[in-house]
């Protein structure tokens, strides 16, 4: 009796769930996609938790500052190239509310979910809640950087918070952890299993710790840590000269990492179940990292290899991340800024080397909630490093609601200030025209500038609004 | 010029501003663990972290490393404290957890947590200074802290325009003694402030070459962006 109360309660919140749904899609909400999780949450808490119960092959998270999302995707991809039906929530509804609405949608009114795996993204604080909740066979921690400081306050203590769900993991629930993140990487030592993944390749050391290091300190005793190899920001190999805090021995590991310039990056990778070279379609070493956690995730759900390769070189990139846009004789190449350590990956990728020759460069920094109100983080961004690079360039227009303050920084790195456009629209139209034919702009927005420029872009005609690729 | 644990756009900020007229800046990074002397410094810039920092900052403050900041100040020196740098100049300051962490004691001034009903004072800033010739002058910036600073006897550095400075409640922002500064605004503060970065220039070469003056830059760059941040700010 009291069972099938439960399976009641269940069925009216799907339904209302359902209504919810249909009523903000009439009402054109844009995304929508966390009303379902609220209504159905008010009318059975438990909703989560039975859903999630009732996936044959369980539920999966990936959080972390950076990449979440490209991550995501890749897995996404990943499963679905290796037939594997699977449930996601999509980007911007990562808390427990959108999680619901995903895991809602997806199952029948009975309550049975049509997908055989559920593939979360995460927003870092929302871990704990959702771990209590979801029944997550796999909880993967990508990095944790600072460009959350506005919401967080402390990164120490964000870590802290992403331990404490590791107990509501199932017993035969594991955790994946980025062994090259030190942060990250001491949460293994709170976990019943921790398995972990990283890069191995001294040819990628900076050389120096980027301006960006966030916890460059012994996240154990707090001493300053030694660093054989700086990978990006904090991130790298390292030991710690007062206690015995060091790099773990990694389970996945990316070795041999080769650019090939704004298109393709290689690498090999060594797994548990063996070998294999991988070639994705996308630039820069932060890739690198979200292809191989990627690659960790699905192997740990049980995908073979041959399958992730496929999977991961068929991947075309997540919106909005990186993106090409044809805009007549001409072609706009969208890179997303979200944070310094992303910035300087950028700069190094497109815009230092001497060969890929990003001539035409637009750089638009807004600082709504979306993009970070405080622009502090442009000083960590070592625009230094253009100053020293001998590649043919014109002067870099600059645009956003912080058009000023990134003036003032690239004047500080002696850099030529262009011109200072501080609308979106009127930027991108004006640098589109001083763009040669034939040529590309590069495009380096944050996201909200993004999604302005992309309007603008879809109303010359050169795009669709992004709700329908989505 | 010495940068203890600071802000690297106040750092580039100052550096390039003395390049720019021929004056050569050296910068001399002082970590966790290590001494201030022998300094030979003119400048100081004094940046601060997250609370757990803030514990292993006052730490390495509490010996000579403090007692060294106290008398570089006490003699006139130029400091420049900025956010968790500030907070640690005063005579104590407490942390979310409630450990009370002691200050470096420059300014009569201590911080409190904030309470749980309380939220972070987060936003862009506007602040005016008094200057000895009777004027004001404005700085902009960002601020971003939990901690609510109440002065004790210290005198602010200037007066809160828009935004929440020491405590979101007096008025006040910032604390000022002879040529030791603490506020709360970052964003990067120097950058977009040229007078003031200026201002601790001058003072430092001025102690020792009071004939000294500085040569004026074109600043339209650093203006416009302080006239758009400014005029934001007022908007609300
Ligand atoms: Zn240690």
């Amino acid at each position: 009796m009291a069972n099938a109360l439960q399976n009641v309660r269940l069925f009216v919140a799907i339904l209302a769930a359902r209504s919810a749904q249909l009523a903000s899609r009439a009402l054109r909400a844009g995304g929508g996609s966390t009303m379902p999780g609220v209504v159905s949450r008010r009318v059975d808490p438990t909703v989560l938790t039975k859903l999630s119960k009732r996936l044959p092959g369980g539920a999966a998270a990936i959080t972390g500052t950076n990449g979440k999302t490209t991550t995501a995707r890749m897995v996404s991809h990943i499963l679905r190239t290796a037939n594997v039906k699977a449930v996601n929530n999509s980007t911007g509804a990562n808390l427990v509310t959108g999680v619901t609405a995903a895991l809602v949608a997806d199952s029948t009114i009975s309550g049975n979910p049509r997908s055989e795996v559920a593939l979360f993204e995460v927003d870092e604080a929302s871990v704990p809640k959702v771990a209590a909740e979801a029944e997550l066979k796999l909880l993967a921690v990508l990095n944790l950087f600072r460009d959350q400081l506005d919401r967080y306050g402390e990164l120490a203590y964000l870590g802290k918070v992403i331990a404490s769900s590791f107990g509501d993991l199932p017993s035969d629930g594991s955790v994946l952890l980025n062994a090259d993140d030190p942060l990250v990487a001491s949460l293994g030592r709170e976990a019943r299993k921790a398995v972990y993944f990283g890069v191995e390749d001294s040819s990628l050391d900076m050389g120096r710790l980027q301006h960006v290091a966030d916890s460059k300190s012994c996240p154990v005793c707090g001493v300053d840590l030694k660093y054989g190899a700086v990978y990006m920001g904090h991130v790298g190999t390292y030991d710690c000269p007062n206690c015995d805090f060091t790099g773990p021995d990694t389970a996945y590991r990316a070795t041999s990492v080769r650019f090939d310039g704004a298109k393709a990056t290689s690498f090999a990778l060594s797994a548990p179940d063996g070998e294999m070279e991988m070639k994705i379609q996308l630039p820069g070493l932060y890739n690198v990292y979200n292809a191989l956690a990627a690659a960790a995730v699905a192997s740990e759900m049980g995908v073979a290899l041959e399958d992730i390769k496929r999977g991961l070189e068929g991947f075309g990139g997540a919106f909005g991340r990186v993106e090409r846009i044809q805009a007549g004789e001409k072609e706009a190449f969208l890179l997303l800024i979200k944070n310094p350590v992303g910035f300087n990956e950028i700069l190094r990728t497109f815009v230092a080397g001497e060969t890929s020759g990003a001539k035409h460069v637009l750089i638009a920094i807004n600082d709504n909630d979306a993009d970070g109100r405080d622009v502090s983080w442009l000083w960590d961004v070592d625009f230094e490093m253009l100053a020293e690079s001998e590649a043919p360039r014109e002067p870099f227009t600059v645009s956003g609601i912080r058009a000023g303050d990134m003036a003032v920084r690239l004047k500080y790195a002696d850099l030529p200030v262009g011109d200072v456009v501080p609308d979106r629209g009127k930027a991108i139209k004006a640098a589109l025209e001083a763009t040669p034919p034939g040529e590309t702009l590069y495009v380096l927005p944050t996201y909200t500038a993004m999604l302005e420029i992309r309007r603008t872009l879809s109303d010359l005609g050169h795009t669709h609004p992004f709700w329908e690729d989505e | 010029m010495m940068n203890l644990y600071g802000d690297r756009g106040n750092v580039i900020s100052i550096q390039k501003r003395c390049e720019w007229r021929g004056i050569p800046v050296e910068v001399v990074d002082v970590r966790l663990g290590e001494s201030i002397h022998p300094t030979g410094c003119d400048i100081f810039l004094f940046g601060g972290g997250q609370d757990r920092e803030q514990a292993l900052l006052a730490d390495d403050l509490s010996g000579s490393k403090g007692a060294d900041l106290r008398s570089i100040s006490a003699a006139g020196g130029v400091v420049l404290g900025v956010c968790g740098g500030y907070q640690l100049m005063g005579s104590h300051y407490e942390t979310a957890d409630g450990e009370k962490l002691p200050g470096v004691g420059i300014f009569d001034l201590h911080t409190e947590p904030r309470k749980p009903d309380e939220e972070r004072l987060i936003g862009n800033v506007l602040v005016r200074i008094p200057l000895e010739d009777g004027s004001r002058g404005e700085i902009v910036g960002f601020e971003n802290h939990g901690g609510r600073t109440r002065l004790d006897g210290a005198a602010p550095l200037g007066e809160v325009v828009s935004g929440f400075g020491n405590n979101g409640e007096d008025g006040t922002e910032g604390a000022r003694k002879m040529n030791t500064y603490g506020t709360y605004l970052h964003g990067s503060l120097l950058p977009k402030n040229p007078w003031f970065t200026d201002r601790l220039i001058e003072t430092a070469i001025k102690r020792t070459d009071d004939t000294f003056e500085l040569e004026p830059l074109d600043d339209g760059v650093e203006k416009s962006a302080f006239e758009s941040v400014s005029a934001r700010v007022r908007r609300g």
